[in-house]
């Protein structure tokens, strides 16, 4: 009856609101069949296969395409520019030197990306050709995967996988219901319950399904996993029955089926349009800042290259302006090249000094780089520290590009439930008009059902009774929660019945469940929904039947929900669950004060607490509920715009019954992990949708704040009674007058004669915050403000925050004007905004689903493993890469400078002051090695002493290795170094002042050395020196150290013998024939590579020491405390009183 | 189950494919192998540089060092060396008409006669060098102007030289052997050394002038094609190079063993110099057997066949006498510097030292308290 109303009045609405939006919906002829004549035209709409593509290239554009996306980057387009210059014109250096290295980093990449690709069309075509079963005339069909079409009937059996988006027409189940899990869409592993169309439910054969007779009409897809509007016509006896279509009807790819035999279902959307291609897209990619300093300095690094070779150029021409030095009779020109035109001549000169220097840039820095990275983050996936034995899972790198930035945090966003908090709920006790109810729990953990409980105050009258199982039912109705049996068993027919240990309840909301356990605990036991009925075990072990009428889903904004049920005596209930902030306004009667003071007195205790509301409904207003959700649900535009008013219509003049109470119990370690960050200096907020005493009380157990911690409020009680305004310069003036007193080093927090500050606010008062400023400019400048209270308080809890404003918080610090580094934190979907907008997203493998970890950066199993990753491994890989970056940089100045500086000696000829080879090997083999060892191993103090110790963490914060004037150090050490090694070669070779070089090996034999023993002298000390400097820095020697740092000189000795060794064949010029051994045999050589080294290592050796001994950061003392520790073990209780006092 | 756990990794489990590989995964164990390499926690030795370690360090360098550089100073200052401009800048320099006449077509050899004292007997050899300034034997143009191929005595780049060898690649039609800048350039001044006696009378003085270039250039990397034999045949069909007044293969007709490539006056000369001012080997002056010195103090007479110029770009010519030790040549260089590092090591040792001491003793002081 009620049905008819509701299709008589889905039609009038259709005609008049549904065809203003034609252009964004799709027709579906289902079974391909033409609509009736006259009802409406039959359009076919052109959709795409079901065809999945992910991989980028195919067989015919991988070279052009793969090689378009490389040199899109700006570093190989550099070097691609460099090695096409050598390739046009006369340069000093073979293309050899640079294309080589590009050729293998480009080949390498594109290797690496063409198995990639490779391994993605293998998953495609095991995707596309996966049969599935079609119905066609009346018979299910075997076809390909990807040869699915829009409106094929498709047949889908148990476990098995959804080959495109479909909307369910009919299942094995009676009740046309079917469960499906979304693990691998995103990863919550409950069953989920979809309906069929109603009015195709009966239709379960193959041949009934083929005689269904519709069109669907619905959105064009859009990526909303959880979002889905249309609508179905059905035909029968050409009368047009439309039906609305939601997201409960609509089966996802990628999702699978399960404890259903088997579906029937049409095809909606079909390959790149399913909702699961549209949500594959690749997140916008952070970048680090240690990336940004990279990038900075290698702009420094072009200017000076520039530079160079303008400066040369210039010289060059200066020089030359005399033509016996220009063209001397024994060095004279081609005609071709006499001929060409002085600034043609110019310029190929400029670029070939370019060419000559390109070197200071290194090609094999990206590399390097990147394997670091990608390498590195093995070491979080291996950590045993961070493996959840309870879980099963151990941390995932998401991204291996942030790694040094879990080094440089300065902003921890956190969400409270399922990270600070376990998310294992726990029901304590709820309240009944007053009374208080706590469930006997029996200490083995066994739950004994229909068991007492203790009731705090007097035994209430019997109407009290009545009120209070009606409490008791409204939990056990009023919720989403499934019961699952036990997978051994065979279907729902077995039941609950048999065995109630087989059965646990599933839902997406972990209070829901603690709430309806908590319930069986006090003996009403929710025992499944059939056929639209739920049922109900109550005290006296009888089976009560509520009828399902409707179910007002939960949703953030309303932060309630509520069902209709009829009970068995025909009597119409709404009960209606949420956050007291949304109840109590809509309650009209009841014992509202009683039951507040309970809630207020629960949240302090940082319980969460629900209450639960009721209210009876008269045939008539019920008419008028289903009237009014119905019109809604058939809405295609602004549905849940309309189902959010007609909620908020029908959730009113509620009867209030009482309360709940669900414990949240913390994470393990969590308060020591908060406190620990706050030593490393990191400020930690807290994010939360709770309620502010809850989230508050969490707080304090937390230790985010202290007893000593006066605590600011920034909330709507307080906007209330003050404007904004001047609550806003309240606190400012109050935080500033303390911070004016206190000095930088008291800013930990720990020292007791200053207090610190926390910070709660609430969502409403942000907004009001972040209002953009009005026209009145005495009210602009709030942010600002805001801002500055923030900065001055250690800790800063948000409550009552949506999803969204999670996000706008994390933006508004990293657009503060200090840009700190963010991290945020959380485990569920409304934590996904800000995971991505920090810049650093953790995920927490928790309870709530698998967005958060899917959105992530990294994603560890439990809060406390934060720790070890932040004060552990992101400390190691900062001071890596730092010394990757810097040692870079150096090494190719000390490379390049020389070259530089001999071209004063050759008359600005260009003339390499290196053999082709050595250009070429010295940064791909003969130096590469011992950095990236170095950059993956090096531990400049023991894991322990760091987890120990987090103040360490504030050594390296605020990019302090790759600052400038750290930068500037390593450039000016590798300018001199690089002066030491030639002039030291120079006067070794020079004789116009002292005379003679006649380098003699022995007596008897007596050879003069030319310009390539030069430069291999040059080059072999350079080659040392470096390496040398690595291993002055390393303070972490394995075995894999030595063995990389003395295997990589030996090797370059081995190749320099073997390179001059032989002449060559291949090799038009032999100018490296014996060179090197003539260098060696002969002594001075010997006697001024030692010097050399030793003196382009002394002024670093010294730097390092006096810096050590006289300003000495942390880390330094703790190294050097840990050596004294070593040799004196008595005074480890010194070292632990240091240690805490050098933290402030 | 590669792709899919491939794509779990990259992709978030992107459309997964294989209906069985949710259970698969969770059944495999994640949990990490417990390796010393993949705990980071491998033993490892970690040194720190203080004060403390590094102070030995300086002592002993400086120790080892300041010894060795005396021992190198007094070494390179106990070597004789004399050396002479006979260039002709100066219109009182014997070689003066030489320098100012020269001409690239003269037929008759220009000889100047230098003539010079020696204070100091010279012991032992004595090698007899030219030297250079201001020519850039290490300008780019003109290192990379030479064929290797060619020296080496390849047949095919004897008769096709080298495009690096342009603009001394061919003459009138015929390729040049030895092609290229370099050889063009050949130093071909003749210097001889005479001893004048105290009756006036001058004895020549023999010169040896072979086994001063490398050994392995003058066996292996320079050759002369087809063999030593009759090299006129050899290199028929080649032109000499233009600055040349000899073909290649009468270079020294007097010994089939320094003629054509392997010349080692030839081989010396290809060895680009590192720097513009340059010597280069020319010839050793043996010791005799007997007792007497190599080069006895007294006068002496250089004779010089004046064919190379270079006053046109400013250049230099001299000759240089100079025993050896066993470090080489003079270079008191290499005395000062080690002398000088050895010095500042000492120095910044008894620094470190202060500083050491000081720094230990603020720190213990501090923590004596707690």
């Amino acid at each position: 009856m009620g049905m008819d109303v509701s299709t008589l009045r889905t039609l009038i609405s259709r005609y008049c609101v549904g065809e203003e939006n034609w252009v964004d919906s799709r027709t579906i002829y289902i079974g391909h069949k033409e609509p009736p004549p006259g009802t409406e035209a039959f359009i076919q709409q052109r959709f795409p296969d079901n065809r999945i593509v992910s991989s980028k290239y195919t067989f015919w554009n991988f070279i052009p395409k793969n090689m378009f996306e490389q040199f899109r980057r700006v570093a190989n387009f550099y070097f691609l520019i460099i090695f096409l210059v050598q390739l046009i014109i006369d340069t000093p250096t073979s293309p050899i030197t640079s294309g080589l290295p590009l050729f293998f980093v480009i080949t390498v990449t594109a290797i690496k990306q063409g198995y990639e690709d490779w391994l993605r069309h293998k998953a495609d075509n095991s995707v596309n050709q996966c049969p599935v079963h079609v119905v066609q005339h009346g018979k299910v069909v075997r076809k390909q995967s990807r040869k699915l079409r829009v409106g094929d009937v498709v047949f889908v059996k148990e476990n098995e996988t959804f080959p495109c988006d479909l909307i369910l027409l009919s299942t094995s189940r009676d009740e046309g219901v079917c469960y499906v899990t979304t693990a691998s869409l995103d990863g919550e592993s409950s069953h989920k319950t979809y309906f069929a169309v109603q009015d195709t439910k009966a239709y379960n054969t193959e041949q009934e399904v083929d005689s269904i007779h519709a069109t669907i009409e619905c959105e064009q897809p859009q990526p909303d996993l959880y979002k889905f509007v249309g609508r179905i016509n059905i035909y029968m006896d050409n009368e047009p029955v439309a039906r609305p279509l939601g997201s409960e009807n609509l089966l996802l790819r990628g999702a699978t089926l399960k404890n259903t035999e088997y579906i029937y279902a049409v095809a909606i959307y079909t390959g790149m349009e399913t909702k699961m291609a549209l949500n594959y897209q690749s997140k916008t990619q952070k970048r680090s800042a240690v990336e940004k300093s990279m990038n900075a300095y290698l702009v420094v690094y072009l200017f000076i290259l520039i530079s160079k070779a303008f400066v040369n150029t210039v010289l060059k021409y200066v020089w030359q302006a005399d033509p016996n030095r220009d063209e001397p009779w024994y060095n004279d020109r081609t005609e071709s090249e006499r001929q060409r035109h002085i600034v043609i001549r110019a310029f190929t000169d400029f670029l070939a000094f370019m060419v000559l220097f390109n070197y200071i840039i290194p090609v094999s820095m990206y590399v390097t780089v990147e394997m670091q990275k990608f390498l590195g983050s093995y070491f979080i996936m291996w950590d045993d520290e961070m493996f959840d034995e309870e879980l099963g899972e151990r941390a995932v790198v998401n991204t291996s590009d942030l790694n040094e930035e879990l080094g440089q945090v300065e902003y921890v966003f956190t969400d409270k439930t399922g990270t600070l908090t376990e998310n294992n709920m726990e029901f304590i006790e709820c309240c009944v008009d007053g009374h208080v109810y706590v469930p006997h729990v029996i200490l083995n953990g066994q739950v004994m059902p229909g068991a007492g409980m203790d009731m705090i105050d007097t035994s209430p009258g019997p109407e009290a009774r009545e009120h209070e199982e009606l409490f008791f039912r409204a939990l056990c109705l009023c919720h989403t929660v499934q019961v699952k049996e036990e997978e051994t068993v065979d279907g729902i027919k077995q039941g609950i019945h048999q065995g109630k240990s087989t059965s646990f309840y599933i839902s997406s909301s972990p209070d829901e469940v603690a709430l309806v356990e908590g319930m069986k605990r006090l003996g009403f036991t929710y025992l499944r929904l059939k056929d639209s009925h739920m049922e109900i075990l109550n005290r006296e072990d009888e089976i009560e039947r509520f009828e399902l009428l409707e179910v007002l889903t939960f949703d953030s904004v309303r932060r309630r929900m509520s069902v209709i049920v009829r009970s068995s005596s025909g009597q119409l209930y709404l009960f209606c669950k949420g956050a007291d902030s949304s109840i109590f306004p809509r309650v009209i009667s009841g014992k509202v004060e009683q039951v507040k003071a309970r809630v207020e007195h629960n949240a302090v205790e940082g319980l969460r607490t629900l209450c639960v509301a009721y209210r009876l409904l008269s045939p008539e207003q019920y008419q008028e509920v289903c009237h009014l959700l119905s019109g809604a649900k058939l809405a295609l535009q602004d549905r849940d715009k309309r189902l959010a008013e007609a909620y908020d219509i029908i959730e009113k003049d509620l009867i209030l019954l009482g309360a709940t109470a669900v414990e949240d119990r913390l994470q393990e370690k969590a308060a020591d992990t908060i406190e620990s960050l706050h030593k490393a200096g990191m400020k930690v907020w807290v994010l939360t949708g709770d309620k502010m005493e809850t989230a508050a009380a969490t707080c304090y157990a937390s230790k985010l704040f202290h007893r000593n911690t006066q605590i600011l409020e920034l909330t709507t009680k307080r906007t209330e009674e003050q404007s904004l305004h001047d609550v806003l310069f309240d606190l400012s003036r109050t935080v500033l007058r303390q911070h004016g007193g206190m000095t930088r080093d008291t800013f930990s927090g720990l020292s007791g004669d200053c207090t610190d500050y926390g910070l709660i606010i609430d969502g409403a008062t942000l907004s009001a915050v972040m209002r953009p400023p009005q026209e009145d400019s005495n009210s602009g400048n709030y942010k600002e403000i805001f801002l500055e209270i923030c900065r001055n308080c250690s800790a800063v809890l948000c409550c009552r925050m949506a999803p969204l404003q999670k996000a706008q918080i994390v933006k508004l610090i990293k657009a503060s004007k200090e840009h700190p580094i963010t991290l945020a934190i959380g485990d569920g979907a409304n934590d996904v905004s800000m995971i991505l907008e920090a810049h650093v997203g953790v995920g927490i493998m928790g309870k709530e689903g698998r967005q958060a970890v899917r959105n992530s950066d990294y994603a560890i199993p439990k809060f406390k493993h934060l720790k070890k990753m932040l004060l552990v491994h992101g400390h190691y890989y900062y001071i890596r890469i730092s010394e990757l970056v810097q040692y870079f940089f150096y090494k190719n100045v000390c490379f390049i400078f020389p070259q530089f500086l001999y071209q004063f000696f050759c008359g600005f000829s260009q003339q390499p002051l290196y053999d082709t080879a050595y250009l070429t090997l010295y940064n791909i083999s003969f130096t590469s090695l011992p950095i990236l060892l170095y950059s993956l191993i090096e531990q400049h103090i023991n894991m322990d002493i760091l987890k120990k110790d987090p103040s360490l963490y504030r050594d390296i914060a605020k990019n302090s290795l790759l600052r400038w004037p750290i930068f500037i150090y390593w450039t000016i050490l590798g300018v001199y170094d690089a002066i030491v090694m030639f002039f030291g070669a120079y006067f070794l070779f020079d004789n116009t002042t002292f005379t003679s070089n006649g380098q003699l090996m022995t007596t008897n034999t007596q050879m003069m050395f030319g310009n390539w023993t030069f430069g291999t002298l040059v080059f072999t000390v350079l080659v040392f020196t470096v390496t040398f400097k690595l291993a002055l820095d390393t303070h972490y020697w394995t075995w894999i150290n030595h063995f990389v740092i003395w295997g990589s000189l030996i090797f370059f000795v081995v190749f320099s013998l073997l390179w001059g060794g032989i002449i060559w064949p291949f090799l038009n010029y032999q100018r490296m024939y014996y060179v090197f051994m003539q260098m060696l045999s002969s002594g001075p050589a010997w006697l001024s590579i030692i010097l050399l080294i030793t003196a382009g290592l002394l002024p670093d050796v010294l730097k390092k020491v006096i810096w050590r001994a006289l300003w000495p950061t942390t880390t330094e003392r703790i190294q050097t405390k840990r050596r004294c520790l070593a040799s004196e073990p008595s005074t480890i209780f010194m070292l632990s009183q240091t240690s805490s006092r050098i933290s402030f | 189950m590669m792709a899919s756990s491939y794509n779990a990794k990259e992709e978030d489990g992107h459309h997964s494919g294989a209906s069985s590989h949710g259970a698969a995964g969770a059944v495999k164990s994640k949990k990490p192998d417990n390796t010393a390499f993949k705990q980071q926690r491998l033993p490892a030795w970690q040194p720190i540089l203080t004060a403390g370690t590094v102070l030995p360090a300086f002592f002993v360098i400086g120790l080892i060092f300041i010894p060795i550089g005396i021992g190198l100073f007094v070494s390179s200052n106990n070597i004789k060396e004399f050396q002479i401009d006979y260039t002709g800048v100066d219109i009182s320099s014997p070689c003066y008409s030489c320098a100012k006449n020269f001409s690239w077509n003269s037929t008759t050899p220009c000889v100047c006669y230098v003539p010079f004292t020696l204070n100091q007997s010279f012991e032992s050899n004595v090698f007899m060098y030219y030297g250079l300034s201001n020519f850039y034997q290490n300008h780019r143009r003109y290192v990379k102007s030479r064929d290797d191929s060619q020296l080496n005595g390849d047949r095919s780049a004897l008769t096709n030289p080298s495009k690096e060898c342009e603009p001394y690649r061919t003459s009138d039609g015929l390729p040049i052997a030895p092609c290229g800048a370099i050889a063009n350039s050949l130093f071909n001044d003749t210097l001889e050394l005479y001893h004048i006696d105290s009756n006036g009378t001058s004895n020549p003085i023999p010169l040896a002038k072979k086994g001063i270039a490398w050994w392995t250039d003058k066996h292996v990397k320079f050759r002369n094609p087809g063999g030593n034999n009759n090299l006129s045949v050899a290199f028929h069909g080649t032109n000499k190079p233009v600055n040349w007044r000899n073909p290649v293969y009468e270079l020294d007709p007097s010994d089939p063993e320094n003629n054509g490539f392997i010349n080692e006056d030839f081989i010396v000369w290809m060895r680009t110099a590192a720097l513009p001012t340059f010597r280069k080997l020319y010839r050793i002056i043996q010791k005799k057997p007997n007792t007497t010195p190599t080069l006895p103090s007294g006068k002496y007479l250089l004779t010089i066949t004046y064919n190379y110029p270079v006053l046109s770009f400013d250049g230099r010519k001299r000759m240089i006498l100079s025993t050896i030790s066993w470090m080489g040549g003079k270079n008191p260089f290499l005395g000062i510097a080690y002398i000088t590092v050895g010095s500042i090591c000492f120095f910044l040792g008894v620094v470190l030292l202060i500083i050491h001491h000081k720094y230990d003793t603020r720190n213990n002081s501090a923590d004596i308290p707690n």
